[in-house]
């Protein structure tokens, strides 16, 4: 297996710093998080980073934090594996920590982190459905300024992010949602464990009482240039009791709707007909009554 | 150019130059001479070159050695308990968890990381664990018997 070439590896211990390090030193220069994708793009792909600016040091972006409006904040360096067991999280999202634990394998998600994943903009990251079902925010920071983007709109195409080189993604922020939101994250992949999805499909939704759906979102990753909400999909279950015929309808306008391509996972067909079951599947186990998540044997069977 | 990195090695504090875009797997292997951790896929899928950094199971093909400055590192090397063997190796090699042997670090540094987290897995527990280990002997079947094996014995040593 190839080896990285000699490399300047800095490690700032604030955001400012990091963000002037890249303008300093100019292109060549990459962020490093988790690492576990850009080791393996210098190794697979030939990249050749000058030098890295690794952020591990800067100790304001690995907290999971709760502010008074009942909002989450995950910063950027919340590893994988920290989602997947956070007590916080499997209780208030459980299918966020699921989406988590779908990712790469237990020693992967010791290092791979939430913001770096975000950041490289794969069309089939795990986490990126989830949270994009839950209105998720990126907060991104430049030397000496600040914004926060809807992550829907935070990735342009495959790999690409709206962010400029010396910005750093530093938290993921996921609004307060009514204690009444359930959710599903369901991976559909060629293997169990250790691959990555043909399909995945991201439920959040809210019932009123008389179980009329008044909250939904439906998010697709994989079968698009960018994880994408399925919007007409959305607007059919909108408003109604959620009947198997309904969570079919809306499957069937989710699988219009996406844009998959054909590559060496599935062709573009079967991923189409794979957002159709799977969305439709989604729904109807996220409105399910009495079921919550513990074993991933149980989130497996769940699948199918 | 070199780096100086402190780490802790197995327990013993290892102050050491070294290049910061040496892998760690190398550092180990190469300059260090630790060559019980393997390199399988050099790519994060197969968990050969599984050691512990700060407690927690990573692959160390996929770390730089600029990132290092004092961390805790323990291999393969580590796992035995003063001169005895680790209950979880005496365990794979009572039941043959182990073929051509290559595998052999990455599983026994899982399944550590595993019981120390839950003393009492069930197989599919194990199987989830040991999920980023891959064997190309595909002895999985004892390889699970003996993590199943060793849980038990640590289990019964606590009691004692």
């Amino acid at each position: 297996m190839k080896r990285t070439e000699p490399l300047e590896i800095y490690q700032p211990t604030s955001v400012n710093e990091a963000c002037r390090i890249i303008k300093q030193s100019g292109p060549g220069g990459h962020f490093l998080a988790g690492g576990t994708d850009l080791i393996i793009a210098i190794k697979e792909k030939g990249w050749v980073p000058r030098y890295v600016v690794d952020l591990k040091r800067i100790p304001s972006l690995s907290e999971i934090l709760t502010n008074s409006d009942g909002s989450l904040v995950l910063g950027a360096l919340t590893t994988m594996r920290e989602i997947e067991i956070s007590p916080l999280i499997r209780d208030r999202y459980p299918f966020l920590a699921q989406s988590a634990a779908e990712v790469g394998s237990i020693q992967i998600r010791h290092r791979a982190t939430i913001g770096g994943n975000m950041a490289n903009a794969t069309p089939s990251a795990d986490v990126a459905p989830a949270l994009i079902a839950l209105d998720a925010k990126a907060k991104i920071s430049g030397e000496n300024s600040e914004r926060i983007v809807a992550l829907e709109k935070f990735f342009v195409g495959p790999g690409k992010t709206l962010m400029k080189p010396d910005e750093i993604l530093t938290a993921l922020i996921i609004p307060p949602h009514p204690a009444t939101l359930r959710g599903e994250y369901i991976k559909f992949s060629p293997r169990e464990m250790m691959d990555l999805a043909y399909v995945g499909v991201a439920v959040a939704l809210a019932m009123d009482e008389r179980k009329k759906v008044k909250h939904v979102r439906i998010a697709l990753g994989a079968v698009a240039p960018i994880p994408m909400r399925a919007r007409k999909a959305e607007a059919i279950v909108l408003d109604q009791i959620l009947s198997e015929e309904i969570a079919e309808q809306a499957g069937g306008e989710a699988a219009k709707e996406c844009s998959p391509i054909s590559d060496v996972r599935s062709s573009a067909d079967y991923r189409r007909e794979m957002v159709r079951v799977n969305t439709k599947r989604a729904l109807l186990n996220a409105a399910s009554e009495h079921w919550r998540p513990t074993s991933w044997v149980e989130r497996r069977d769940r699948r199918y | 150019m070199k780096k100086k990195i402190q780490l802790t090695l197995n327990g013993k504090k290892t102050i050491l130059e070294a290049p910061a875009h040496r892998l760690l797997l190398d550092l180990l292997r190469d300059e260090i001479g630790l060559t019980g951790t393997k390199e399988g896929c050099g790519t994060g899928d197969c968990g050969a070159c599984t050691v512990f950094l700060n407690g927690k199971p990573v692959n160390s093909c996929l770390i730089l050695s600029g990132e290092l400055d004092g961390a805790e590192l323990v291999t393969i090397e580590g796992l035995k308990i003063g001169p005895e063997l680790h209950p979880i190796q005496k365990a794979f090699i009572q039941d043959g968890g182990a073929q051509c042997g290559y595998c052999t670090p990455g599983m026994l540094m899982m399944a550590k990381a595993l019981l120390d987290e839950n003393p009492n897995p069930t197989e599919e527990e194990i199987r989830f664990a040991l999920s980023g280990n891959l064997c190309r002997c595909t002895g999985y079947a004892k390889i699970i018997q003996a993590v199943q094996d060793a849980a038990k014995e640590i289990r019964q040593a606590a009691r004692r």
